[in-house]
């Protein structure tokens, strides 16, 4: 019998790894996710049906509890909004660290009752309760930031204080409990800690580093389950916390190299507004282009470029660019989308919103394919996009984001800017495209401008 | 230094499966094309669903008079499922939409 159950377990491990190795490629991603969520149902059956030591099994609780939690699951899964993506996965990742505080806590409280343990499995328990505390929170909050509730302005003051404060508190007060051992009263203490922390040091990130929080979070999660899976020495757990640990790290990397700023710099929140150095652009022009000529424009290049940007899911505009796109085709232009890996508020985030628009993927290009595009076109529309285009980055020292590479749109020939207004992106950071000599600025809702832009093209192709 | 000891004598084969899991797990996300990072965040998310069986583990080892355990546990099962259905189910809505052409 234990043969069987470690048998389906390295099943189900396999089946884990097997699923993530085939979202490599768009073509063979979806039974992937399909193969990782049957490795976890044969993991959950096992769990339900091993047989066990202690205990009353309790199933009537458990199976109310896994019908019910599919049930919510799966009608907000449906329902979601594409571009709400950010928000979702925000939660249902604060869900997963819940779940890891919840049992650690219930571990603990078993130590305890039982008056002997070691001291390894306790300090396993210990930091699962305190990652887990901090996911679930921090989580929750970058929920709110992404939806709107929070404020990117609610900042602490001397927030990076409390910050380092209260991490030193927590390092602190898990030494001191592992040295006393007697009574469950720090570990209160400890988990409120990390609540609190959670919540200040997601407050203290600004809104356009969210694909780096939103990594880190689920990082943290990944390793909540792995802790987890120590305690009660599960394979499945581990193996299943430690990809999505890495998958989390890796993602994290690769958002702050795509900013050109050290995690540390991020998490400190100290970015932007203070462009003392930055190119004084107050009394320069800019140039506006009329819906007409900015369709004649289109219809007469041989290479479009199309680059998306957090406005675009905040327009809801990802359909209206597939339509132009369509439109462009038939007269024998090309259309490319180029997607800066920070684009939007998740890692990918823009891909999504554009497969939903039914958008082929290998015209979605990444980073250093479409700057090799860019020099060969003849009209780069700006949709709801800033800091990632930014010529500052590439020529001005003094600049807050100087070095973080970008989409090098100015080597085509045009660029049109779709726009509200003229206020600053996000990071509140001057941005010369906009003053630039081929530059010119297409003013209004980015939704309805395209759709103003697609009316006049059917007039003329 | 005695908790390292132990940590060590406790854990041995746990320590080499943890090892190389964060290798393979390294090798493995670091082959997803920038295309599926929305879906592989949110996969892995569901992935990490799994303290579920902790949390399952937890309640049946639990006698049916031991409240808090229950308690905690069963909230534990709730919310961990939530997670875990709902994000593959919403994995699967997005990569649907990469499938079709």
């Amino acid at each position: 019998m234990t043969a069987l159950i470690n048998l389906v377990y390295l099943i189900s491990v396999s089946l884990f790894i097997v699923g993530l190795q085939r979202l490599s490629s768009p073509k063979t991603a979806s039974s992937g996710n399909l193969i990782a969520a049957l490795g976890m149902g044969l993991g959950v059956l096992i769990a339900l049906f091993s047989p066990m030591e202690s205990g009353n099994d309790n199933y009537l609780i458990i199976i109310g509890a896994l019908v019910f939690g599919s049930g919510i699951g799966l009608v907000v899964a449906g329902k979601v909004l594409m571009t709400k993506m950010p928000e979702m996965v925000s939660l249902f990742n604060g869900l997963g660290g819940a779940c890891a505080l919840l049992i650690s806590i219930a571990e603990l409280l078993n130590f305890h009752d039982s008056g002997t343990f070691e001291l390894a499995p306790y300090l396993t328990t210990l930091l699962a309760l305190l990652i887990g505390s901090i996911a679930f929170t921090g989580s929750l909050v970058a929920y709110g930031k992404l939806s709107g509730n929070i404020k990117d302005s609610w900042k602490l003051p001397r927030a990076n204080m409390i910050n380092v404060v209260l991490l030193l508190t927590l390092i602190a007060a898990s030494v001191y409990q592992l040295q006393v051992l007697d009574t469950m009263d720090l570990v209160y203490i400890i988990m409120i800690l990390s609540l609190i922390y959670g919540i200040t040091f997601v407050l203290n990130v600004g809104g356009a580093d969210m694909p780096v929080i939103i990594s880190i979070l689920n990082a943290l999660t990944g390793v909540s389950a792995a802790l987890a899976g120590i305690i009660y020495d599960n394979m499945i757990m581990l193996m299943g916390g430690i990809l999505v640990g890495s998958s989390g790290g890796i993602l994290t990397l690769l958002m702050c190299q795509a900013m050109n700023r050290s995690l540390l710099n991020v998490l400190a929140g100290d970015f932007g507004g203070t462009s003392s150095g930055a190119v004084q652009v107050g009394d320069q022009m800019v140039k506006e282009v009329n819906i007409m000529d900015a369709s004649i424009m289109l219809r007469y290049s041989t290479n479009v470029v199309i680059v998306p940007g957090y406005g675009m899911a905040v327009a809801q505009a990802q359909k209206i660019c597939k339509e132009l796109e369509d439109l462009l085709e038939e007269v024998e232009v090309n259309v490319r989308y180029a997607i800066h890996p920070v684009a939007g508020r998740m890692p990918g985030h823009m891909n999504v919103l554009l497969a939903e628009a039914d958008v082929d993927y290998s015209k979605l290009l990444d980073l250093d394919d479409a700057n090799k595009f860019l020099n060969d076109a003849d009209v780069t529309i700006v949709v709801g996009a800033n800091d990632v285009v930014n010529p500052s980055a590439l020529d001005d020292p003094g600049s807050p984001i100087y070095g973080m590479p970008i989409l090098e749109i100015l080597k085509g020939k045009h660029v049109i800017v779709l726009k509200r207004g003229m206020s600053s992106g996000y990071s509140g950071i001057e941005n010369p495209l906009f003053f630039h000599e081929k530059t010119s600025m297409l003013f209004g809702d980015a939704k309805k401008s395209l759709n103003n832009l697609l009316d006049e093209l059917k007039t003329i192709v | 230094m005695n908790l390292i000891i132990e940590i060590f004598t406790y854990h041995l084969t746990i320590l080499f499966a943890l090892i190389m899991a964060i290798f393979l797990g390294f090798e493995l996300i670091s082959k997803v094309p920038t295309v599926l990072h929305t879906p592989l965040m949110s996969g892995a998310n569901a992935i990490s669903g799994v303290v579920i069986i902790g949390a399952i583990i937890l309640v049946r080892s639990s006698g049916s008079e031991d409240y808090v355990s229950l308690a905690l546990g069963s909230l534990a099962i709730l919310l961990g499922t939530i997670n875990v259905v709902g994000g593959h189910a919403v994995t699967n809505r997005m990569l649907q939409m990469f499938r079709k052409k």
